[in-house]
């Protein structure tokens, strides 16, 4: 069944005709091209998918698109400024190399933003609690840490 | 430590540079592979066999194959000339003959021999398509009984998997003097005996296997997008081996690669089909595994069962170790399976201690499940797991300090021949072990013990002092060994005209920073910024040749080959330099990116005589060639032997069983380093992982089902952040005394050293209530267990 999609995504009004099991990450990487946001185990557990809806971290591949419908999405594409300047939890990630591979890195970066919003003097314990959903498997987390409570201070400022 | 931005020139080396692919990766604009799109792209879906072990009676694809959006079905019988699947390494048993070696087929030929076993691939314009098609697929399977268990599988009337390995028998396989090992065990003051498991895992890099095929009819040409640590490799197996197609007319590309762990090195069933089939079809063909694939049918790690013996003197130093060890191959021989178990395994069971005499016996054995091959370590971590396991029970059973145990049996004057074909270039295992007890405060142990004791909690203290082997090599030796490849790297130089630099190199990156760590190397030696070089890797298009990234090697042996080629870039320049600057060749000096006159102040800049080599306008054409582009190949004349001390701090609820990791530490020596943030980044992932085996994950097939019971990230337990605990790592350093960069490698160590150090610590926080014996991974129910019954009244 189509049905016809208007959203906001990364500041940018969209409108598509998609079938309507399309899910968010599938019409954000296929139908977009944004293919910054990534799918690493289809079942809500690795996070990997992570984005913003309404300000929000939401698991896009446990999101159908048509749940997006009239709201603003986004993605790791959408975080720097439009000169390039990075968003300060993607500073902090490489300045505290917080990052390998870069594969689960885009749903991290979205995951430890929200994190932040919420719990703005978040102590190790807290952020480390709130990373659940979103699993590295070549950091041992250590720098994924370092660089949440680092990126927390400058949003901060 | 500081991290910088330094584009600084000599002092490029040993400095923790920003990584240069991280622009890239925190902005979305990496590119995986599943990431790349072609024109007229159809999807592939495989058909995985539902059973364990049946006969494929008939297989019916008609309804299939007119299916909506459906552009082709192919299973076993449509792979008319294709060969199966290579093993790389051959073993010769201790009966002389050479190991069982079964077919591997790209697709099921008449059986099938694992949940997971590919049947059949499904072409569709779009995945949905192929999904609903694959199910219109009739498979008549005869089901026949199944086995998971190594040690179940070498009984007496088990299934049969394979005609050729009568007994589910690979090889067995021994290294070691026995009669030296029988006669210091008769006269030992001490033995201690240890019966381990060695648990199997699932490597689950977080991107899942994905590739792209394509075909071009004008050239009749192929390329191949895949998630690969080893795109020449991968690319020569499949040609010369399997597919039978000329190595010129495929080209393989592993572009970003989110993460391998060693899953990533093999030549897989579905990229080779799919390779085959995009002829077929005449379209480009995509495929990205879903998670339970990944479960069902990456290569899976470990599984071993083994039997160990340590006999002592009466002072504590090891007369000799003996080791029997039964090795789980899977369903089918992986591509480097059979090395894993036997060459990267026995070898390393001297540690870093003077063991006089050493004998192992290893057995593989087929099973019915995934294929089993190297994952983080490979062989390593199992071989210290033995070692350091029992060195600590020999030090509880003697009442001997665990540190001191270790001590009075290092090694200490290098080079060292072990017993089990080694030679130790270098090493200081006193300095490591001597770093870790500082930065773990041992000396405060008692009182944190005596503490967690008042709250109700035991507390536990382990070491492991580990050794490995990097950088496998030299390909003679390792020829004579088996190996059917060889184990050199290679690199290339270009110099552009401007004086900026592109490396071409057969390693490749998948999370290790090669782009910024080989760029520090290139900008240290021609006296450049960082900024001027670029890495190029993972492309048989563009890079000359490669083996690839595994072992750690990516430093000690592709670094290396880099090196070398610089050294030519250097020689030319120097020619160069001497015609511009009318002087001997023998008297022009190269530092900081200048050619001097040796005692002079004349001198050119690199970036003239790069310049004056693409114009050659002023240059002694009649004995020199223009251009400055070198490349050059590397064989290492040894393995080089990271080492170090880990030591764990765990405790342990009695109550719920629930371990909690409260310190980990990390003494390593890696020889020298170029980069000291991304080496820390990559002992602290390894460390994780070596703690996720230790205390999380496990692999459990069904005993009467042959079904996979952890097959998603719900049933396995891969670590997450709040499962790990902050890490404390330092380097100390002995430089490799065989490569000019005096590196050994870091990739693995992490995963080496810590499961061990984990089993002991909670071994030892669990000795007051009487436990002396857990196999891994110490989930809260089997600490739980172990505690009740060591006390059954508790």
């Amino acid at each position: 069944m189509s049905v016809s999609l208007a959203l906001n995504v990364n500041g940018k009004p969209v409108t598509a005709e998609i079938d309507a099991r399309t899910l968010l990450v599938e019409f954000l990487r296929n139908n977009l091209a944004l293919t910054g946001t990534h799918v690493g185990c289809d079942t809500a557990q690795c996070g990997a998918c992570t984005v913003h809806l309404d300000g929000q971290a939401v698991k896009a591949c446990n999101v159908l698109a048509l749940q997006a419908n009239g709201r603003a999405v986004v993605t790791i594409e959408g975080l720097a400024a439009e000169d390039g300047a990075l968003h300060p939890m993607q500073a902090a990630f490489r300045a505290c190399h917080g990052l390998q591979c870069g594969f689960c890195t885009p749903g991290m970066v979205m995951s430890a933003i929200d994190l932040v919003n919420r719990h703005p003097n978040a102590d190790e314990a807290t952020i480390r609690a709130e990373l659940e959903g979103n699993i590295c498997r070549c950091t041992g987390y250590h720098n994924i840490v370092k660089a949440v409570r680092q990126g927390a201070a400058e949003m901060g400022r | 430590m500081g991290a910088n931005d330094s584009t600084g020139i000599a002092s490029a080396i040993g400095q923790p540079v920003l990584r240069k692919e991280d622009a890239r990766f925190l902005t979305g604009t990496g590119q995986f592979t599943d990431d790349v799109t072609m024109t007229r792209q159809t999807h592939a879906y495989f058909l995985r066999s539902p059973h364990a072990h049946a006969t494929i009676r008939a297989i019916d694809v008609k309804k299939a194959k007119a299916a909506p959006g459906v552009v082709g079905v192919f299973t076993g019988a449509d792979l008319t000339g294709v060969n199966g699947l290579p093993c790389g390494w051959l073993i010769t048993g201790t009966d002389g003959k050479p190991m069982n070696e079964p077919p591997h087929p790209v697709l099921a030929q008449g059986k099938v021999r694992y949940v997971g076993d590919a049947v059949a691939i499904v072409v569709a314009e779009s995945i949905d398509q192929a999904k609903d098609a694959a199910e219109q697929i009739e498979v008549d399977y005869d089901v026949l009984a199944s086995v998971v268990s190594s040690v179940d599988a070498l009984k007496p009337g088990a299934p049969q998997i394979h005609e050729q390995a009568p007994g589910n028998r690979c090889y067995t396989w021994a290294l070691g003097d026995k009669a030296a090992v029988d006669a210091a065990f008769a006269k030992a003051a001490h033995v201690t005996k240890l019966d381990l498991v060695n648990n199997r895992l699932v490597p689950n890099a977080i991107e899942p296997r994905a590739a792209l095929a394509s075909w071009n009819r004008a050239d009749d040409a192929y390329t191949l997008y895949v998630t690969s640590q080893n795109p020449h490799v991968e690319r020569l197996l499949m040609t010369a081996f399997v597919l039978g197609l000329p190595e010129h007319k495929v080209r393989v590309i592993a572009p970003d690669v989110g993460g391998g762990f060693g899953s990533k090195i093999y030549l897989y069933p579905e990229e080779t089909a799919m390779v085959w089939a995009s002829k077929r079809v005449n379209r480009p063909i995509k495929w990205a595994a879903e998670r339970s694939e990944s479960f069902l049918s990456d290569a899976h790690g470990r599984d071993h069962v083994t039997h160990a013996e340590l006999a002592l003197d009466k002072d504590g130093k090891f007369l000799a170790l003996r080791v029997q060890t039964t090795a789980n191959m899977g369903a089918y021989l992986s591509t480097f399976a059979s090395c894993i178990p036997t060459i990267l395994y026995a070898t390393l069971l001297a540690g870093q201690y003077t063991t006089p005499a050493i004998h192992c016996e290893v057995t593989a054995v087929f099973t019915n499940t995934a294929p089993v091959d190297a994952y983080r370590g490979a062989g390593r971590p199992e071989a210290t797991y033995v070692v350091e396991r029992i060195v600590h029970q020999a030090a509880v059973e003697t009442g001997i300090a665990q540190d001191e145990l270790r001590r009075r049996n290092f090694i200490r004057e290098f080079p060292y021949q072990t017993p089990v074909a080694l030679n130790y270039d270098i090493g200081n295992y006193d300095q490591t072990l001597d770093a870790a007890n500082e930065m773990a405060d041992v000396a405060g142990f008692a009182a944190r013990k005596a503490e967690a004791k008042q709250r109700g909690k035991l507390r536990g203290l382990g070491y492991a002092s580990y050794i490995e082997a990097c950088g496998l090599a030299p390909s003679n030796i390792a020829g004579a060994l088996g190996a059917r490849a060889g184990l050199f790297e290679a690199g290339e130089v270009r110099v552009h005209p401007t004086g900026s630099v592109t490396v071409f190199t057969g390693s490749h990156s998948h999370g290790q920073g090669h782009e910024t760590t080989f760029a520090q190397v290139v900008a240290a030696r021609l006296g450049v910024p960082v900024d001027n070089v670029d890495v190029v890797h993972g492309d048989t298009g563009r890079v000359p040749f490669g083996m690839g990234t595994y072992g750690s090697r990516s430093l000690s042996v592709g670094g290396t080959a880099i090196v070398k080629a610089l050294d030519k870039i250097i020689a030319k320049g120097k020619k160069i330099a001497a015609h511009l600057l009318e002087a001997a060749e023998s008297d022009i000096e190269f530092h900081d990116g200048k050619f001097t006159v040796a005692g002079t102040d004349r001198s050119k800049t690199f970036g003239e005589v790069a310049l004056t080599a693409y114009v050659p306008h002023n240059y002694p054409l009649d004995k020199l060639e223009p251009g400055l582009n070198e490349t050059a190949f590397y064989d290492p004349t040894n393995f080089t032997y990271p080492a170090g001390t880990h030591i764990c701090e765990v405790e342990v609820d009695p109550e719920t069983g629930v371990v909690q990791v409260v310190a980990f530490t990390a003494s390593d020596d890696f020889g020298n380093i170029i980069n000291p943030m991304i080496v820390e980044g990559q002992v602290h992932g390894g460390v994780a992982q070596g703690i996720g085996q230790a205390l999380l994950e496990h692999c459990v097939y069904d005993t009467s089902s042959g079904q996979l019971l952890t097959g998603s990230m719900m049933d396995y337990a891969l670590p997450r952040a709040d499962d790990m605990p902050a890490f404390q790592v330092d380097t100390k350093v002995t430089p490799c005394t065989h490569n000019p960069l005096g590196a050994k490698g870091c990739g693995e160590a992490g995963a080496i050293g810590s499961p061990a150090a984990l089993m002991n610590a909670v071994l030892d926080a669990l000795a007051p209530v009487g436990v002396t014996h857990l196999d891994m991974p110490a989930s809260p129910h089997r600490v739980w267990k172990a505690i009740r019954q060591a006390r059954p009244n508790a």
